[in-house]
């Protein structure tokens, strides 16, 4: 527990200097950083297959950030804060943060799991019957590619939707219409 | 108090997502959120001392079901994680082609967004 607190705290540094730092590739580095210690924390957390995919996916995301930002301007933002709308803001964040703790009652206690308060529950069912029904020794494997094969699906479909979707943004508008706007322009 | 410290994790993406003004600092903070989100819910499935659920040598699957962590959590968790990767992906390209409209990342000073 002690060490899932360290790391925890550390992500929380990380993000505070990811949000506060004024230049974006040092805020895009540390977002980096961020990701690597939750997947150190999937690791020690049981969750080996978790800690893979998030260092794959933080890669990736590196890359795309820095893309998003190398060769532009620096904007620096100039416009003066509003003492009040800020102090409001920090306000209703607060309080989020406060309802939040009080939903934890109802969670269990750190440390156990829903299975040790109920019997029968979905997770301890797929942890006993899964290697029986499905052949994986991985319960992560079985749930993913067996129980739960709709969710790979759509999970599919969502990426598919988003790459389509990035790609209809940052398409370059057709030469045709270029042309065409020419003409127009040579008509007239 | 380790669920405390996730959801401080949230609450400093959501102070990010409301205060600044910038759109890449926008999408680094609702990264930021994803993370926090993605940890409480493995933390929630977490057995002190628990192994990974994979059954290794020697054990049964009762011996299992007492010493795992909750799978059920990391199955979606692994979804979530990959579906947050295509929403990063759309959110950058975005930026990017606000970028190329506008010349800057301000929000303040795209005000050109009538329909």
């Amino acid at each position: 527990m002690s060490l899932l607190a360290v790391l925890l705290v550390l992500m929380i540094i990380g993000a505070i200097i990811a949000i506060e730092t004024t230049n974006l590739l040092s805020s895009i580095v540390c977002v980096g950083a961020v990701g690597f210690l939750i997947s150190i924390a999937f690791l020690f957390m049981g969750a080996p297959d978790l800690a893979i995919t998030q260092l794959v996916v933080e890669a990736l995301c590196l890359i795309i950030l820095i893309r998003a930002t190398i060769n532009r301007d620096l904007t620096s933002v100039t416009g003066d804060r509003e003492f009040f709308g800020l102090t409001v803001t920090v306000a209703m964040v607060l309080v989020c943060l406060i309802a939040g703790v009080k939903v934890f009652e109802d969670f269990p206690a750190f440390g156990q799991t829903v299975m040790d308060r109920m019997a029968d529950t979905p997770s301890s069912v797929y942890l006993a019957h899964g290697t029986e029904q499905t052949g994986a020794r991985n319960v992560i494997t079985a749930l993913i590619l067996g129980y739960r094969n709709y969710d790979a699906l759509g999970q599919v479909a969502v990426i598919f939707c988003a790459v389509i979707g990035a790609l209809a943004i940052l398409r370059r508008p057709a030469k045709k219409d270029q042309k065409a706007k020419d003409s127009e322009a040579d008509a007239v | 108090m380790v669920y405390a410290l996730c959801l401080v994790l949230i609450a400093i993406g959501l102070y990010g997502v409301v205060v600044k003004k910038n759109v890449v600092k926008i999408v680094i903070s609702l990264a930021i959120i994803e993370y926090g989100i993605n940890v409480l819910l493995v933390l929630i499935g977490y057995r002190s001392g628990g192994c990974a659920p994979i059954l290794q040598q020697g054990m049964t699957a009762a011996t299992l079901v007492a010493n795992s962590v909750d799978p059920l959590p990391q199955a979606l968790v692994l979804t979530a994680i990959m579906i947050n990767l295509g929403m990063l992906i759309l959110m950058v390209a975005i930026c990017i082609r606000l970028y190329e409209r506008y010349g800057t990342f301000d929000i303040t000073e795209m005000r050109r967004l009538k329909g």
